[in-house]
């Protein structure tokens, strides 16, 4: 049953359109990967050289926020996930792309243009896996 | 200016994940949720990044320089290994119980969630477990 009321197709297919420019943006530009999980893990045994355009791509995404709201009416989100849930969610997905280098942007949307092996089965896991976990949470245990 | 242009795709990236629904934890579940109200949204989201991906990469990938002048640093392992496969499954648990993964959860940090600070300061306790049990081999690779 297609939940008709939250869905988006032309925000969505926009806003994913603007992903895939950023990530082009930073490999034309600079040659790197826009992969989230995998910029951020490179500041936690930072390299020499290769610590600003880290520190610059995360102060990019924690202003955009901002920037949105100079222009237009802040996004509506859902955060009803509890605070111990969370807590458990946040070290399973930080070993979890650290141990799978990679996460939805490096593997989900870089890797998979990239027609990489490792990314497509990568992508086809943790969205099977994220797929299980809602599916155990909402159906089978019966919360939110 | 490759921070610059780091800035700059950082910023248009996150503009991307709020405009398209990822950065909202309660839609992400609901493209997860297949057996119950299915929201098809974040497929959209995909598809439109990898369509601009796609051709982004393919000239990347005929290129040894960036335009700005730097290596072009892109992947070239290509086997499947079980931490490949296994760390990609941990992480989908965490997905979806939250609906976060990185980017959203730094854009929404960025709007002063409380519950985003809550998960990144987790997900980096997780990535430094990571690194310590590398340090001191405790998931060893068979050879």
């Amino acid at each position: 049953m297609i939940d008709w009321a939250h869905f988006t197709p032309g925000a969505s297919l926009l806003g994913g359109l603007l992903i895939g420019a950023a990530a082009a943006m930073l490999v034309l530009l600079s040659g790197r990967i826009a992969g989230v999980s995998g910029i951020v893990g490179g500041l936690l045994a930072p390299a020499r050289g290769d610590v600003a355009w880290r520190i610059a791509f995360v102060a990019g995404l924690l202003v955009a926020p901002a920037v949105w709201r100079l222009f237009a009416p802040a996004i509506e989100a859902r955060f009803d996930t509890g605070f111990g849930t969370l807590v458990v969610a946040g070290v399973l997905v930080g070993i979890g792309t650290s141990y799978g280098s990679g996460c939805t942007s490096g593997h989900g949307v870089c890797g998979i243009s990239r027609l990489s092996p490792r990314s497509l089965v990568a992508t086809a896991v943790f969205m099977l896996t994220g797929f299980a976990t809602v599916f155990v949470v909402r159906h089978v245990l019966g919360s939110q | 200016m490759n921070a610059l242009a780091a800035f700059a795709a950082g910023l248009v990236f996150g503009i991307g994940l709020l405009l398209s629904g990822m950065a909202d934890p309660g839609k992400v579940k609901g493209f997860l949720d297949l057996a119950g109200a299915w929201d098809p949204s974040l497929a959209f989201v995909m598809g439109g990044a990898i369509l601009v991906g796609f051709f982004a990469f393919r000239v990347a990938g005929r290129r040894a320089q960036s335009l700005l002048g730097g290596a072009m640093q892109l992947p070239t392992r290509r086997d499947i290994d079980l931490r490949l496969v296994a760390g990609s499954a941990v992480f989908g648990v965490g997905w979806g119980l939250s609906g976060f993964c990185p980017g959203p959860a730094l854009v929404s940090l960025g709007s002063g969630q409380d519950k985003a600070v809550v998960f990144v300061l987790a997900m980096l306790a997780g990535m430094l477990v990571h690194a310590a049990a590398e340090r001191y081999g405790v998931f060893k690779q068979a050879p």
